[in-house]
């Protein structure tokens, strides 16, 4: 280590940026799918679940996770609800509020 | 009752598993056991050289496997331990010469007569790998700390579990504290984790190793070589003892201010 280190953070060691792809290549080597099937897998999903539900599709997380060996495919898939704030309502909210400001 | 039969593995090439059995094999016999090392690397054969013994070779395991030789004939006597053995590769030979129950057969005879076999796999996944592992009570996965290294470890554990072949032991070869201190080199934990199968042991970079091959005489007969040092306590472990992992070397703030590199 040298002088300048001690004072530097380390976010983005070479050690860390090896475990990060280390950690990637590994999961998309045991699922057996590659980084770019996973993209096409996640449009699917959200086209599947789109037609009966309405979803955040911008915000769709499809991802694996590892657990001692375990693979598992994760979909975090926001739905909109009666009280989600849809994008076009806040926006019209906002804009609402811009033409309309408060005493 | 039939000795234990170790085969060592990588997936990828150049990661040192001649080198491990080499050195596990004269670790082995350094603590009195009887041992016969069985290189699987047909066509591409090195332990001789590794163990100093490409002079003495009469016969091979093809030799042996075509009933041209009795196992007696083909298997070398170590100069230094009258205990420890080598069934030789064939040099002009390719993995074909040897079917999956051919070396299972031959494995299990030099069982018979040994405490310890030892088997150095081929690289790669395919045939000579599978002849390799099959007769295996244990299979120890040499790796090092580098993603291409890991990734190939990997598959070869996912192989050996999709398979149910026997279970793996993991040994972390080439590693080097000071890098893994400044954050340049994976550290041994986060390959363990990502691999998920046992530590056996990890074997520090050392330069005494080019020197040691050069020479025939592996570095576990070196008593100041790090390396050394633990591949003898690797052995020691396959022994049954408890011997703790070597703590990491400590640097003086000294050195820590003052590094050079």
């Amino acid at each position: 280590m040298r002088l300048r280190d001690i004072f530097r953070r380390k976010t983005n060691s070479p050690q860390d940026i090896a475990a990060q792809r280390l950690r990637l290549v590994l999961t998309h080597d045991r699922a057996n799918i590659s980084p770019g099937m996973l993209e096409i897998l996640k449009d699917e999903i959200i086209a599947v679940i789109s037609r009966h539900l309405e979803i955040e599709t911008d915000k769709v997380m499809v991802s694996f996770s590892e657990d001692n060996r375990e693979t598992r495919l994760m979909a975090d898939i926001p739905i909109y609800t009666a009280r989600t704030p849809r994008a076009e309502a806040r926006g019209r909210e906002e804009s609402r509020l811009r033409e309309e400001p408060l005493d | 009752m039939p000795g234990k039969i170790i085969t060592i593995s990588s997936g990828k090439g150049g990661v040192g598993k001649t080198t491990t059995a080499a050195n596990l094999s004269i670790s082995l016999a350094m603590l009195g056991h009887r041992v016969t090392c069985i290189d699987a690397d047909i066509g591409l054969r090195n332990l001789d050289v590794m163990l100093g013994l490409e002079n003495r070779i009469v016969y091979d395991i093809v030799n042996y496997v075509e009933g041209k030789c009795r196992l007696r004939q083909a298997l070398v006597r170590d100069k230094r331990f009258p205990e420890l053995f080598l069934l030789p590769a064939a040099q002009t030979r390719d993995k074909n010469a040897i079917s999956i129950e051919d070396m299972n057969r031959v494995a299990h005879e030099a069982a018979e007569l040994s405490e310890f076999v030892v088997i150095d796999s081929p690289a790669g996944i395919e045939h000579g790998f599978r002849y390799a592992v099959t007769p295996a009570d244990l299979v120890l996965i040499v790796t090092n700390p580098e993603v291409t290294a890991v990734r190939d470890a990997d598959r070869v554990v996912g192989l050996l579990e999709a398979e149910g072949w026997a279970p793996a032991k993991l040994i972390i070869n080439r590693f080097q504290h000071d890098l893994v201190r400044r954050n340049q080199m994976l550290d041994s934990t986060t390959v363990v984790d990502l691999l998920a199968i046992d530590l056996l042991g990890i074997v520090p970079e050392d330069n005494k190793i080019l020197s040691a091959s050069n020479q025939g005489q592996p570095v576990a007969l070196d008593d100041r070589s790090p390396a050394g040092r633990a591949f003898r306590d690797i052995a020691g472990r396959l022994n049954g003892e408890d011997i703790p992992f070597e703590a990491i070397p400590r640097q003086t703030i000294f050195q820590r201010i003052f590094r050079s590199r």
